[in-house]
């Protein structure tokens, strides 16, 4: 295979939707992986991996975190060179035997035939260089041009990925730009030496559900265009139905399974994949079918009586000072009863986190009212606050952040306890031990630190500190956002559990549109600080009025192949209109 | 990136710091050779500062007597015998001119140096964590004014400011107080900025929130909850500090303005050896070289602690260590 | 942009206008018979009645300090002996003395203290940032440790160490040159390089070993961040990597730390000019602090405060424009 093989011309039409393998006339695979292991000290992180990928092709590789997907895609570019980590097995990618290449080989193929697109778009790039020079400096590594040669090379390939205004853009620096322009830039980067394989890891996980599908969008597009093969590295087991032809499952460093992304989504062989596809949120799935039906009793009907539990009316909350001023909450108002949930909806920066922050008093709201049981509590003082505190609790986003790393998790969940007078500490043990045991952990565990604990049991330790409290709402931010799938389910279980046993008011904030269906009574939709629409869960996600929630839908990526192609053309009619 | 990949990939490592127990901590200072090596010294150092009037006390003599035959009064004062006056009951020599006994002076010496570094250290930090604790847990008003206050303390280089200060103050106030004082009372600024920027850094982490939202007072969430978590980040400024404290303390000595005679100080010894260089190398070279050791040994161990509290946090304190813009004395 | 330098502005004129406070406070109104030490020890009742008199000593403290602001703003009047004296525009005072003007005596040591400054501060930067760069390009290997160890021995060891280690070796021992002087440039620029060639040097040595470890550590913090991996990942050679990518990490710390360092020697490099003897604001402090000449340390105290605030603006200015990150704010 020669080394600079041009790689002009769309190689399929566009949309065809089916794989062009084999396209561009070689019988030599693309990427061609064996035996490949990666080691990190006494971990190993990929275990004997074999899979090929023909030139064109499209491979998905899912697995949940530790499974070794990302260790795989770098040992695809030789990345683990130099770090310490062994690779053993062998790589071949467009001709280059990447384990053996020296480094002058290496950085041949790096950026020129391959080409690799990381998770976070804005920590990818140089801070302190336009955007346009930097493409222009990989460029320039790879083709004997000049500067302003490669600087038009920036441009052209930056229009090209859907940035408008491209000669100005590429003067900006990559805090200048949005999450998705960032992600498009990146990709541009990629494009930039027309490479014959595209390496993806995590391409989307940073971006919200909008501009995740742009950007799945644009690679499907590119790659139809170009013909160049596509690795997809996702957590996320709707964003590979979306853009790739196989799949590849991977647990613990190992194939667990692989073949055509219908046939591996549609009807699964193995255990784990059933179990992995099983733990995904559906949009589609009502939550009476879910949930309520095991119960047997509808709640909803019983919950409209009571009295509402908090109530906000035109709350409201800017930061900064001057012209700076932004108001991240813009005057929102809703209620929430004892026994119900109440799902928030939101992409980055539209303010439910705020939102939420105030609905507990973590922040006070800068007018607007806020009403606990009928009482005035926006604007109290925090000592006159005190005796709310422990009835309005929250279970935070970050399970590494919500924990005090110093101290066990024992005393953490006994804070509420000690904080509430309690001195016995017989009493204290006993109370958190059945605090513990109730969120699914040990009471043996009372002594040990958070970093013991994995990320879903750090968020059981979570609620049980929520529970100690006694609490009469709970607002969720982001609960099972930072978690995989199967440890997502089990979590988003257990709130719902607890919700019902013991009858408090919850409040979910999550930008996952389908977990919020999961769990939720009630469904706000918030966009830049003002609920644009709030209603029964079914009625939101059925007949959703908003063309924002409309849109919303439109972006979440499907599990079925079919579907996906169907939504991907709802979105261009979206766009269109 | 293959620890990044780590992190990612396997979840080992967790982003807050996780608590280190105080064996763990030795165990990694120990792990470290040229720590280990360099705690050694400090503490022999130490321990021959405490044991200084025992010490001369073995070696029969004092730091304050005059010793006018074991120098040449014809060439000036030149101490008579090899290696400035090497002898049994001289260790060390005599210093020219007076004939006082070096190893005596040597060894108060250290008292001195360390003495006056440690209470300026403590000093420095006390400061720093109340101002730096109250700006960042007090009200915004709060907040500015020390901002401004540390933006005047940074204007004030502590070799200037102190230099000044020792000229007002009457001499009847010990010496070795007044300068532990000065340099402590000026050189905060350092530590309050890194106690502010910690604690405000803490102080939006979630188990913070959580810790307020179970009904905890302020205090009690600042003492159980920010507390522990500034410990490593002011250990490790300490330690690094207070060689830097006995620099600038053998920096005032030596401009003679620090310690005055007849309290030996190695600053001060420094200034008078100037003048006996080719006559009595000694002189200079052996007060010069326990300075050197001494700090090299003192700056190595803060390096070693600093790793051993935190191994990820390669320069967070790098910058950090500027205790209030000492001119040429680090 | 602007705003920005207004607010800067605002702050540093509030930031002086509070050290003449502290300053007045402690060295005029603290100490005690301020006349009897302008005057000296050996001075009769009548002759300290007399300097009280000269220098307004009964007026109210707030109307004293109020003299000395405005003599720092519009210029005073000062009576001697035999008749008055004006004081122009930035008036720190008189000496108690030399009855030298304070401000004059200043401005005629600052080209001493300059001389000495920019010649070392060209040295530092150029050892320092060099010693640092090396150190981050052979990360782990034998050059890094070596150098390592070096920038430690500099930090532990202090000026006047190193400085008169090197008087004993070059000037005395090799006799290779003279004693250091100082020599105007505008005498005999050969001379004037000539007798500062020792201080340069000791002052970079030394000065240069901060420099190499703020480089090194802020070039180390950098190549572990992501977008180092990204240019890797595309080809770019490790050359291009440190020179441009990781190099560029530390430029805003290094701009931070060299606005401080300058400012502050601006206002006396004092142990460099006492152990070599040139004649500049350090050593004209020391002698002040030595004969408790008042109007003259707080002046220099003054203008020292006044150049660190002005560096600390200049740097924070270059910083916002280095790091395009920070916002103007």
């Amino acid at each position: 295979m020669t080394s600079h093989e041009p790689l002009t011309g769309p190689a399929g039409a566009t949309g065809s939707g089916t794989s062009s393998s084999g396209a561009a006339g070689s019988a030599d695979p693309l990427v061609e992986v064996t035996d490949l292991t990666v080691d990190f000290g006494e971990v190993r992180a990929v275990d004997r991996l074999s899979f090929t990928l023909e030139p064109g092709g499209a491979l998905g590789v899912v697995g949940e975190s530790g499974s070794g997907k990302s260790a795989a895609a770098y040992a695809l570019l030789g990345l683990h060179r130099g770090t310490g980590a062994r690779v053993g097995g062998s790589v071949l990618v467009a001709g280059t035997d990447v384990n053996a290449a020296d480094e002058r080989g290496l950085r041949a193929l790096r950026g020129a035939r391959a080409a690799m697109v990381f998770q976070d778009p804005l920590s990818s790039l140089d801070p302190y260089y336009p955007v346009g020079d930097q493409i222009a400096e990989v460029y320039r590594v790879h083709r004997p041009v000049n500067r302003r040669a490669a600087r038009a090379r920036a441009v052209e390939v930056l229009d090209r990925v859907g940035i408008p205004d491209a000669a100005r853009r590429s003067r900006l620096r990559p805090h200048e730009f949005s999450g998705g322009m960032r992600q498009r830039a990146l990709i541009a980067m990629a494009l930039a030496c027309e490479p014959r394989l595209l390496v993806a890891d995590e391409p989307t996980t940073a971006l919200d559900v909008t501009v995740q599908a742009q950007i799945l969008d644009l690679l499907h597009d590119l790659r139809h265009e170009t013909g160049m093969g596509l690795l997809l590295v996702t957590h996320d087991v709707g964003v590979a139905a979306e853009s790739v032809d196989d799949v590849l499952v991977m647990r613990r460093g190992a194939e667990v399974e692989r073949g055509p992304v219908a046939r591996v989504l549609g009807a699964p062989r193995e255990p784990y994949t059933k179990e992995l596809l099983a733990a995904v949120p559906r949009l589609e799935v009502r939550r009476t079918a879910s949930v309520s039906a095991v119960e047997g009793a509808p709640l909803v009907p019983a919950v409209e009586d009571a009295a509402p539990l908090i109530e906000a009316v035109d709350l409201r909350r800017a930061f900064g000072r001057g012209s700076g001023r932004v108001a991240a909450v813009d005057g929102v108002s809703l209620t929430v009863r004892a026994g119900e949930t109440l799902g928030i909806v939101g992409e980055s920066g539209s303010g439910k986190t705020t939102l939420g922050r105030m609905l507990v008093r973590l922040l006070d709201p800068t007018s607007g009212r806020l009403r606990y049981r009928g009482r005035e509590i926006g604007a109290l003082p925090e000592r006159e606050l005190r005796p709310f505190r422990r009835e309005l609790q929250m279970v935070f986003q970050d399970p590494v952040a919500s924990l005090n790393p110093r101290r066990s998790v024992g005393e953490s969940v006994a804070d509420p306890l000690r904080a509430a007078g309690e001195r016995d500490e017989g009493r204290i043990r006993d109370r958190v031990g059945a605090l513990l045991e109730r969120v699914g952990l040990e009471p043996a565990h009372f002594e040990r630190y958070p970093h013991e604990f994995s990320g879903g049991q750090r968020q059981r330790v979570g609620i049980a500190r929520a529970l100690a409290a006694e609490p009469k709402l709970i607002v969720c931010d982001e609960p099972v956002s930072a978690l995989d799938v199967t440890t997502q389910a089990q979590v988003v279980a257990l709130l719902a559990e607890l919700q019902r046993e013991l009858g408090i008011g919850l409040v979910f904030i999550a930008h996952d549109l389908a977990v919020v269906r999961q769990v939720s009574d009630r469904v706000a939709v918030m966009r830049r600080g003002v609920l644009v629409e709030q209603g029964e869960a079914d009625a939101v996600y059925e007949d959703p009025r908003d063309p924002y929630t409309r849109q919303l839908l439109a972006a979440v990526p499907a599990l079925d192949p079919g579907l996906a192609a169907a939504r991907r053309a709802a979105r261009r009619e979206l766009a269109r209109a | 990136m293959s620890e990044a990949l780590l992190v990612q990939e396997a979840g080992a490592a967790p982003a807050v710091a996780p608590a280190s127990g105080a064996r763990s901590f030795w165990r990694r200072l120990r792990a470290q050779r040229a720590a280990s090596a360099a705690a050694l010294v400090v503490l022999l150092l130490v321990l021959t500062a405490l044991a200084a009037p025992l010490l001369t006390a073995l070696a029969g003599q004092d730091p304050n007597t005059y010793h006018p035959d074991l120098v040449d009064s014809a060439a000036g004062g030149v101490p008579i015998g090899s290696f400035g006056g090497v002898s049994g009951e001289h260790w060390l020599g005599v210093e020219p001119q007076t004939g006082r006994d070096l190893f005596a002076r040597i060894v108060y010496g250290a008292r001195v140096s360390l003495g006056v570094a440690l209470v300026a250290t403590a000093l420095q930090i006390a400061l720093g964590l109340v101002i730096g604790l109250a700006a960042a847990l007090g009200s915004r008003w709060l907040d500015q004014l020390l901002g401004r206050i540390t933006d005047i303390n940074v204007a004030l280089p502590v070799m200037v400011i102190a230099l000044a200060l020792l000229a007002i103050v009457p001499a009847a106030f010990p010496r070795p107080v007044l300068i532990a004082l000065v340099i402590g009372g000026i050189g905060w600024s350092g530590m309050s900025k890194i106690v502010r920027a910690q604690a405000l850094t803490l102080k939006s982490l979630d188990f913070v929130a959580a810790a307020r939202l179970s009904g905890r007072g302020t205090w009690s969430v600042a003492r159980r909850e920010l507390l522990p978590s500034l410990a490593a980040p002011v250990i490790t400024y300490a330690a690094l500090a207070f060689p830097t404290n006995i620099i600038v303390e053998a920096a005032l000595s030596f401009l003679g303005v620090g310690i005055k005679p007849p309290t030996p100080s190695w600053g001060q010894m420094l200034t008078e050896a100037d003048t006996w260089y080719q006559a009595a190398p000694t002189y200079l070279l052996i007060p010069a070289g326990l300075l050197f050791v001494t700090v090299l040994a003192l700056t190595v161990l803060g390096e070693g602690v600093r790793t051993a509290l935190d191994p990820r946090a390669a320069s967070r304190l790098r910058v950090g260590t500027r205790t209030g813009g000492k001119e040429e004395s680090a | 942009m602007t705003g920005f330098l207004l607010r800067r502005l605002g702050g540093a004129v509030l930031v002086l206008l509070a050290l003449t406070v502290v300053l007045y406070a402690v060295f005029y109104v603290a100490p005690g018979d301020v006349a009897q030490i302008a005057c000296g020890p050996r001075c009769s009742p009548a002759q300290v009645a007399q300097v009280t008199e000269q220098l307004r000593l009964d007026d109210p403290v707030y109307v004293q300090y109020a003299h000395f602001l405005q003599g720092i703003v519009a210029g005073r009047d000062f009576s001697t002996g035999t008749g008055a004296e004006h004081c122009a525009m930035p008036c720190l005072g008189v000496s108690y003395q030399s009855d030298q003007q304070v401000t004059q005596l200043i401005l005629a040591k600052l080209p001493v203290t300059g001389s000495l400054v920019i010649g070392a501060f060209a040295g530092w930067l150029v050892l320092g940032v060099g010693t640092g760069v090396l150190s981050a390009w052979r990360r782990g290997r034998l050059t890094e440790r070596v150098l390592t160890w070096l920038t430690l021995a500099g930090s532990a060891t202090p000026v006047f160490v190193i400085g008169l280690l090197l008087i004993i070796l070059f000037c005395s021992t090799l006799q290779w040159l003279p004693a250091p002087s100082y020599v105007p440039f505008t005498e005999d620029p050969e001379q004037w390089a000539w007798g500062l060639l020792l201080p340069w040097t000791s002052l970079a040595l030394i000065e240069s070993a901060k420099y190499a470890r703020l480089t090194r550590s802020a070039m180390l913090e950098t190549l572990a961040e992501d977008h180092v991996r990204t240019f890797r990942a595309y080809g770019v050679g490790e050359r291009a990597v440190i020179g441009r990518h990781a190099l560029r990490g530390a430029v805003a710390p290094v701009i931070a730390l060299s606005a401080l360092d300058f400012g502050t020697m601006f206002g006396g490099a004092v142990l460099t000019e006492s152990l070599f003897g040139i004649p500049g604001i350090g050593r004209e402090l020391v002698h002040a602090v030595k004969v408790v000449d008042l109007p003259v340390v707080v002046g220099m105290v003054l203008v020292t405060g006044f150049f660190v605030v002005l560096a600390n603006a200049v740097a924070d200015l270059l910083y916002a424009l280095a790091d395009r990150r920070v916002a103007l704010s």
